[in-house]
């Protein structure tokens, strides 16, 4: 009988960290930037940089944590120009000569520091029409949805949305044009686009239409290439781009016949 | 974009890629022959293919131009509202005019 044995792994590069190396963090702070050392340690995470700064040097130091795994979606920050998840993201995978620069998430409001207003965003979920809608006479039955159906699928592949806001702020559509919903809301409605039970399909056709809605996406995928979570709101929102013009084109239609009859 | 803004403008850029496929198509092999203006005139005169294909292109553009340009000036102005949808049917209207006249030049020359 064979028996396996746990193989030690390689030393990973982005866990080991050399004995008394330091890192040089920059955090943007009221419109200048303050400068940090913090002492290397190994599996490091932005996060517990920033903890380790607040905790250590600064008290003062303002920023959102929750979970620390990945699922609270709270944590995310500019690390070096681009917006991440700063729980999940070890230190030695995106610093640059031993250096960070941190900044609050962009295309939203500052509160402090690295916490960022998360409102827009939420407001933009539910203008989205992001919540089920259940109808005014419930079901009498479940509805049987068949795992493998392709609506079914759809709905898997941007459900794990954890509202972190990364997307949000990768997306210069939302810098250009403050209206625009943005990735992440857009994503959810297409998740109940495709749920069958929703009873509110056309009024979320017609929230996510026009010059805020998935129409103005420029399909540059920097949501896509940034979300912590590897879900593809671009298309999603190329799903919503066909969704929204089939119902306006079978609108359409049927006031054209409607006229002629 | 309205959902109809967005496929009027999908539409039409199906049809621009193949008519300026074919628009420059034709130039090269016309002037490759080394043929005058005079020459081309005389093959465009009078030839009803030539102008439905320039009209389709000329209204398609008229179509697809003007849709893009808001989105343009939406994105990069502050410009937004009634008067920039009038202005942008007022550049369609313009290259509809402009780009009929000229095809019906090249036709009745
Ligand atoms: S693909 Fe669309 S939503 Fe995503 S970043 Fe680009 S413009 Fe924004
Ligand atoms: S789609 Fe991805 S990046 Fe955007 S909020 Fe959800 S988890 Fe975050
Ligand atoms: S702290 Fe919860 S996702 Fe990072």
């Amino acid at each position: 009988m064979s028996v396996s044995v746990p193989v030690p792994a390689p030393a990973d590069p982005t866990v080991e960290a050399v004995p008394g190396a330091t890192l040089r963090v920059r955090i943007r702070r009221d419109g200048g930037f303050q400068a940090f050392t913090v002492a290397r340690r190994p599996a490091q995470t932005i996060l517990d940089v920033v903890t380790e700064i607040q905790r250590e040097q600064d008290p003062t130091l303002a920023y959102r944590f929750a979970c620390r795994v990945g699922m609270c979606g709270s944590c995310a920050m500019t690390v070096n120009g681009r917006p991440r998840w700063t729980c999940r993201t070890r230190v030695a995978a995106v610093a640059e000569d031993d250096g960070l620069t941190l900044e609050p998430l962009r295309n939203l409001p500052v509160v402090k520091d690295l916490a960022v207003g998360m409102e827009p965003f939420f407001e933009k979920w539910t203008a989205a029409h992001g919540a089920f809608e259940p109808g005014d006479a419930p079901p009498a039955d479940f509805a049987a949805v068949a795992p493998d159906s392709p609506a079914r699928r759809a709905v898997d592949a941007g459900i794990e949305c954890i509202n972190c806001g990364v997307c949000y702020a990768a997306c210069d559509v939302v810098a250009w044009n403050p209206d625009y919903l943005g990735p992440a809301a857009l994503n959810r409605a297409w998740t109940l686009v495709n749920d069958v039970r929703d009873r509110g399909q056309a009024a979320r056709l017609e929230a996510v239409s026009g010059d805020a809605g998935c129409q103005s996406c420029h399909t540059h995928m920097s949501c896509t290439e940034h979300c912590p979570k590897a879900l593809a709101p671009t298309f999603a929102i190329a799903g919503l781009k066909r969704a929204t013009a089939r119902s306006a084109l079978k609108r359409l239609s049927a006031r054209h016949f409607r006229r002629s009859a | 974009m309205s959902p109809l803004l967005y496929v009027a403008q999908r539409g039409t850029a199906g049809i621009l890629a193949v008519a300026v496929a074919v628009h420059l198509g034709t130039i090269l092999y016309a002037v490759r022959g080394g043929l005058t203006a005079g020459e081309i005139l005389g093959r465009t005169q009078g030839n009803l293919a030539f102008l439905v294909f320039y009209g389709v292109f000329v209204v398609a553009a008229a179509i697809h131009a003007p849709i893009g340009l808001r989105s343009i000036l939406r994105e990069w102005t502050p410009w937004r509202g009634r008067s920039l949808d009038g202005a942008m049917l007022a550049v369609a209207a313009l290259l509809v005019v402009l780009g009929l006249r000229a095809a019906l030049a090249v036709y009745v020359a």
